[in-house]
């Protein structure tokens, strides 16, 4: 324990921490472990307390109550210069009186590093950006600005590296370059990654695990296929992607499948992927697991019967269907344009199949609601 | 030459609307010259005056002479009267940038008990009649038995720049984004090398431009000078007694000087901005 921070390598493990501020809990009893070399995505809406971890482990905040461990070193009330944490700041935070160059030594020459020269010039030709060092930086484009803050960061080489909506402030097709970039980067480098965004498109795509944030708690943690493919909580399932959820009962046994009566029509999913508590339970399915045919045809797995087509979208790479079913529900179905069969028309009565396994379910007192009313281009501040 | 096709279907413009579409491009530019015509004209008059062939009275011109410039000590009193103007100002800046600067972090920075009423307070003395101000301090220096003279002027100077050192390091401090800091802090800056390479270097355009003020404000201060220095003569206080008598041409150098040093400092400022921001 007495080691000097500064030199703490490992794992980074939260314990409880809250923080509050007054009576308001920005983060709630959170506990979490980010393993050495990760990517890690901290995933959450505007206001779920997902910056305000990020700088409690950069060290411009302390916790409330709880404690921080890097490796074996406890870093809780660290101050920040003692940290070997580097942040990528979301609006980049250069230092508008310095060079490029000088921004990026800047770490180096406070720690005393010998060859400061040959560092940054490595750094600079690993964001591939080395003819810039002389230039200010406000003479720069946001892309680049971007790349400079990420090599201030990465070239200090620090145990665990922050990234604060490091996306945020670049338009889409720069942002899709950047997400892989930065993703071959962190591979390069072998750096543990912190990342926090409230793009769950941005964390699926560079992450490898994935905590998804909501009123200072985790809703739930695991790599973006478990998320996606598996929620626990009605927020992650309409946070991540769009769901359907389906109110139901649990009807009773079949081996490992439970059998599920969804108004009065009995549908199959296994046992593992319910997460109900009692009898009540929502089922969820996503779009793009349903398969819709015409009423009469032969259909394999699960099958709803009675939908109506009420509006066709046709997207290119998939038509997008909004059914209405009997007891009033418009389901939302993804159809790849893939199968030569002509798109169904408006008005049109439907069968609705998909495979058992692909069935995820919620508890049954959930606000099925949760999670969809985000606007995704907020940011976080 | 080419030769000029009359077009009836391209309609002529009337002359009383040509004229008035000129003025309306060009007023901005007529007021813009009147203006500067009404306040440059007394600095020119001032210089022009410097080379006045004077005698003892410089009211009337009576000839062009280089005299007045070669010899800006001729007149009785006149440098030994700057030097103290531009003693009193250096240490009046002097200290005035330093407590000055340091209430507005204070202000700016901090949240703390009575911070709104200091943030008002600081106000008052640029509010205050300079008479008031003068006297009573006049006042208070004899209650404490400190007879006037050079350091109840310096005092004095300190006291009302203070607050104009405060309103400009305040606004420069506000647009500083406090998460330069951060980051700075964030690669192993301390907090005193923190404020020495990121806060001090952002906030010194702020600092210098108060520096200038709080020197022109004490170099050219009369009313609360008068009252406070007792013997010491202070240039405005040379200019005023000689005024009775007839201002010596050499007041008119030291003053298109000063004119012309101001000129250069804001220009050389300039200049330095236009290199960093390239």
């Amino acid at each position: 324990m007495s080691s000097d921070p500064i030199t703490a390598r490992g794992d980074l493990r939260l314990t409880r921490i809250t923080k509050s501020y007054g009576d308001f809990k920005a983060v709630d009893d959170l506990t979490l472990t980010i393993p050495k070399g990760s990517f890690f995505a901290l995933l959450g809406p505007s206001g779920c307390g997902k910056t305000t971890t990020l700088r409690m482990v950069a060290g411009l905040e302390e916790p409330t109550v709880g404690s921080i461990h890097l490796g074996e070193t406890d870093i809780t009330t660290t101050r920040p210069y003692q940290r070997p944490i580097n942040t990528v700041f979301q609006n980049y935070a250069l230092f508008p009186h310095l060079t490029i160059f000088e921004n990026i030594a800047f770490g180096l020459r406070r720690r005393g590093i010998k060859d400061v020269k040959e560092q940054v010039d490595k750094v600079l030709s690993l964001v591939e950006l080395p003819h810039l060092a002389e230039r200010k930086p406000t003479q720069l484009s946001g892309g680049q600005q971007q790349r400079i803050a990420l090599a201030r960061a990465i070239v200090n080489r620090p145990a665990l590296l922050l990234l604060d909506e490091p996306l945020g402030a670049l338009d889409l097709k720069l942002r899709r370059q950047m997400q892989i970039e930065l993703k071959w980067i962190q591979r390069e480098v072998g750096l543990t990654f912190v990342h926090v965004t409230h793009d769950q498109e941005e964390a699926m795509t560079m992450a490898d695990t994935i905590a998804v944030m909501n009123e200072g708690k985790i809703e739930q943690m695991g790599s973006p296929a478990d998320l996606y493919d598996d929620p626990e909580t009605a927020f992650v399932a309409n946070f991540l992607g769009q769901s359907n959820l389906i109110k139901g009962k649990i009807d009773g046994n079949d081996g490992d499948n439970l059998v599920i009566d969804l108004f009065g029509q009995k549908i199959s999913m296994p046992k593992s992927r319910s997460h109900a508590v009692d009898t009540s339970l929502y089922a969820g399915i996503r779009p793009e697991k349903f398969r819709i045919s015409r009423t009469g045809t032969a259909v394999r797995g699960n099958t709803l019967a009675g939908g109506r087509i009420e509006d066709v979208s046709y997207i290119g790479v998939s038509t997008q269907y909004v059914v209405a079913m009997p007891w009033g529900q418009e389901l939302m179905v993804f159809e790849q344009n893939d199968d030569g069969v002509p798109p169904f028309n408006k008005g049109e009565e439907v069968i609705i199949s998909w495979e058992p396994s692909f069935t995820f379910g919620l508890r049954g007192d959930e606000d099925i609601e949760a999670g969809t009313e985000v606007n995704p281009e907020e940011i976080d501040e | 030459m080419s030769t000029k096709i009359k077009d009836a279907s391209i309609p002529t413009i009337p002359f009383k609307a040509r004229l008035s579409r000129w003025f309306g491009r060009n007023l901005l530019r007529i007021y813009m010259i009147f203006g500067f015509t009404y306040l440059f004209i007394p600095v020119a008059y001032t210089f022009a005056f410097s080379f006045n062939d004077s005698g003892k009275s410089n009211l009337i011109w009576k000839g062009f002479t280089l005299n007045n410039w070669k010899n800006p000590c001729g007149a009785p009193e006149v440098c030994s009267a700057l030097g103290n103007s531009i003693k009193i100002g250096l240490l009046a800046t002097t200290f005035a940038t330093i407590l000055g600067t340091m209430i507005a972090f204070a202000i700016g920075r901090y949240q703390f008990k009575g911070r709104s009423s200091s943030n008002l307070l600081i106000f008052l003395p640029m509010a205050t009649p300079e008479i008031v101000l003068g006297a009573s301090l006049l006042s208070l220096f004899l209650v404490f038995k400190i007879n006037p003279g050079f350091w109840p002027t310096v005092i004095a100077h300190v006291m009302f720049c203070i607050s104009f050192v405060v309103v400009t390091v305040k606004a420069r401090i506000a647009s500083l984004d406090p998460r330069l800091e951060q980051a700075a802090m964030d690669l192993y800056a301390n907090e005193l090398e923190t404020f020495r390479r990121v806060t001090l270097p952002l906030v010194a355009p702020g600092i210098a431009g108060a520096a200038l003020l709080a020197f022109s404000l004490s170099f050219d201060d009369f009313i609360i000078t008068n009252f406070n220095s007792g013997t010491l003569i202070t240039f405005p206080k040379f200019v005023y007694v000689a005024a009775a008598r007839g201002i010596p041409a050499q007041a008119n150098v030291i003053g298109s000087s000063m004119f012309f040093l101001a000129l250069a400092i804001v220009i050389a400022g300039q200049l330095v901005n236009r290199k960093k921001a390239r």
